[in-house]
């Protein structure tokens, strides 16, 4: 907690302050179903940074943090449903139940990479909600489980849930970006991204590689977690039609849309998760178009828009916010960071260990790992 | 005994489709480095254009002929449109891409054909084949399954043994660098892999919809578990991708019999059998012995 009090912690800090201030006037502002919005954006920036941290910062993908977010949320609705403690408490229990789960998933997949990885990830996401059906006494089969959430009755009767419920959602989204951005510059953050870069020069600079993949995926599904528990208040339910396989690839999408090497990108690739199929249906139903078309014309239009950013702009959005930021002029070279290359040499020794140990030939041995 | 048969070989008519949609990624992961999540999505679009010249011509072949040749323009199209300008960018771009070409076209087969389920025709019938008076819990159709994704294994196999365009499939996808030095256009040999394996990805669509229906998402869970079929054999093996999808085809088809809610828990028998051949050997059950350069 120590970068805290760095400028570039205070510059987060002021950051994070700004869009707490801009989205309470918006939900103020706006009307319920775009407090919904706020909210569902705020969700989906609290899971998605924490995939950025997980495949970003330490280089493991995964396809199934839906299956972490269907944790966190009936975590949330079991304890609301059985034993009705106050909300912030049920956020941190379903947090760490899904750290939990995140230890045991990670420590499965601390050898495997890339399509291996992928591969028993994306299974995850599409078995786990399976259990709910299987189990259908606790867990309220197909339907789900339902439960109330209010606003705090200080607020007056009149108050809009939906207000609330965004408020609660952005607070928890954006506590959770700046502990993120604390976490990413620490030593853990160091070793992550040590260990992405070249996994044997780390472990020979004393990085202990599999704690450090283990701890992302620990700290990646507390996130997702988090936002299963935000996502059951602001639908009031959890059931398993909303953890399907699709839920978790637009979670990578969006990781992946705004910019794998910045949390930043986790905002931007949320917006366009959100607000681009929900805009082209908006243009498409104005239209009055036949339901076939204008049900699937957002569906087109999303995956267009998945093509187009990427094609365009290979870094993600924010790398291409960089990208305009620098040919503009306004970009310092404190701003303009191409995240990959000088985090390489982010610890001194491995880049000794890489560039002494190969003519001695001493990490032969490693070469057939 | 007579069930434990009846299983095994519904078993393997599944297994060799999963074995299919498994080969295809292989292809492509030979080729390129990158999963195509957009396989299944293409097999859907290319079934619906064989049902389409089925209800125009009224012949299965002619309709299964199309389909197939469908396919192959449709990997090269995608290959070269929007596969191309990503490689060398980050890998998790052309995943991305490959998400939004299943989006897109998902969406597109909703918007042309409807979301409603179709029955696709079978080339041959469907009732159970009997030996003296025990069912085998098998069809004609399903034996023509198994033999038709054989077939085009072995098709494929021997093409990239014996001829020369297999010969440089080889040397592109063992090294880029130097297939280009030596005179191959690695390019065009990315652009046949992605026909080939669309080609696949079709047969695939074509054998299984009669049994699942058509639908926009049809193919969804046959990509699932022919992904999970790749990732059991190896990805970089072709034989890999057949033994993982028979294996795979047979093991949920004992649980979804044997197991009470057995077909509520397929996908989670996947996932035990994925993380259990993942424990032994993380490459894959056909990895070769893995050399990581420092």
């Amino acid at each position: 907690m120590k970068a805290i009090t760095s400028s570039q912690g205070l510059r987060i800090l002021g950051a994070l302050v700004l869009v707490a201030v801009v989205v309470l006037l918006l939900s103020i502002r706006l009307n319920q179903f775009r407090d919904y919005q706020i909210a569902e954006i705020a969700t989906y920036v609290t899971a998605v940074a924490g995939l950025t941290v997980l495949t970003g910062f330490s280089g493991q993908v995964s396809l199934g943090h839906g299956a972490f977010m269907a944790i966190g949320a009936y975590t949330t609705a079991l304890l609301l449903l059985h034993l009705n403690w106050p909300f912030y408490l049920v956020l941190v229990i379903s947090g760490a139940v899904t750290a939990a789960a995140g230890a045991l998933v990670g420590a499965a997949a601390a050898r495997l990479h890339g399509p291996y990885l992928a591969g028993a990830t994306l299974l995850l996401g599409v078995a786990l909600p399976a259990v709910a059906d299987a189990f259908n006494g606790a867990f309220g089969g197909d339907q789900g489980l339902n439960i109330i959430y209010n606003a705090p009755s200080s607020f007056g009767p009149n108050f809009p849930l939906t207000r609330w419920q965004a408020w609660v959602s952005t607070l928890v989204a954006l506590v959770v970006l700046l502990l993120l951005a604390n976490l990413a510059r620490s030593r853990v953050g160091r070793n992550w991204r040590a260990v992405r870069d070249n996994e044997v020069a780390a472990a020979l600079a004393g990085v202990n590689v599999a704690w450090a993949r283990i701890l992302a995926f620990i700290v990646s599904a507390a996130c997702a977690g988090l936002a299963g528990s935000l996502l059951t208040i602001t639908t009031e339910q959890a059931e398993p039609g909303a953890f399907t396989i699709t839920l978790s690839i637009a979670i990578l999408t969006g990781a992946v849309i705004g910019g794998l090497g910045s949390l930043t990108g986790a905002i931007w690739g949320s917006l366009v998760v959100v607000l681009v199929p929900t805009f082209a249906t908006d243009v498409a139903t104005s239209h009055g178009l036949s339901t076939s078309v204008a049900a699937n014309i957002p569906v087109v239009a999303y995956g267009a828009t998945l093509i187009l950013v990427m094609l365009l702009f290979p870094h993600g959005i924010q790398g291409g916010l960089r990208w305009l930021l620098g040919l503009a002029g306004i970009s310092s070279a404190r701003t303009r960071r191409p995240a990959p290359v000088p985090e390489a040499s982010a610890s001194p020794h491995e880049f000794l260990l890489v560039r002494e140990g190969n003519p001695h030939g001493s990490n032969k041995k490693e070469d057939t790992q | 005994m007579v069930e434990f048969l009846q299983f095994t070989l519904s078993g393997i008519s599944y297994g060799m489709i999963y074995a299919a949609i498994a080969l295809s990624l292989v292809l492509i992961w030979r080729g390129t480095r990158l999963l195509n999540f957009a396989q299944g999505a293409m097999a859907m679009f290319t079934t619906y254009i064989g049902i389409e010249v089925i209800y125009h011509t009224h012949s299965y072949w002619a309709g299964f002929a199309v389909a197939l040749a469908a396919g192959l323009v449709f990997g090269a199209a995608a290959e070269l449109t929007v596969i191309r300008p990503t490689l060398g960018k980050p890998e998790l771009n052309a995943v991305i891409i490959t998400i939004g070409l299943l989006i897109i076209i998902e969406g597109a087969a909703g918007i042309l054909y409807g979301g409603q389920f179709r029955s696709f025709p079978a080339a041959f019938s469907v009732v159970g084949l009997k030996v003296g008076s025990t069912a085998l819990g098998v069809s004609r159709f399903d034996v023509f399954v198994a033999l038709a994704v054989l077939a085009a294994t072995l098709l494929l196999a021997a093409g990239f043994q014996y001829t020369s365009v297999g010969l440089r499939m080889r040397a592109a996808a063992f090294n880029p660098t130097v297939a280009r030095l030596s005179g191959i256009r690695v390019g065009r040999v990315i652009t046949l892999g992605w026909a080939l394996a669309a080609l696949l990805g079709a047969l695939a669509g074509v054998l299984v919809s009669p049994s699942t229906f058509l639908y926009p998402n049809s193919m969804d869970t046959i990509f699932v578990y022919g992904f999970t079929a790749a990732v059991i054999g190896g990805l970089d093996s072709p034989l890999g991708a057949v033994v993982g999808g028979l294996v795979l085809g047979v093991l949920l088809s004992y649980a979804s019999g044997y197991l009470p809610q057995g077909s509520d828990l397929t996908a989670l028998v996947a996932l035990g059998i994925l993380v259990v051949v993942l424990m032994l050997r993380p490459g894959g059950l056909f990895s070769a012995a893995g050399v990581r350069r420092v």
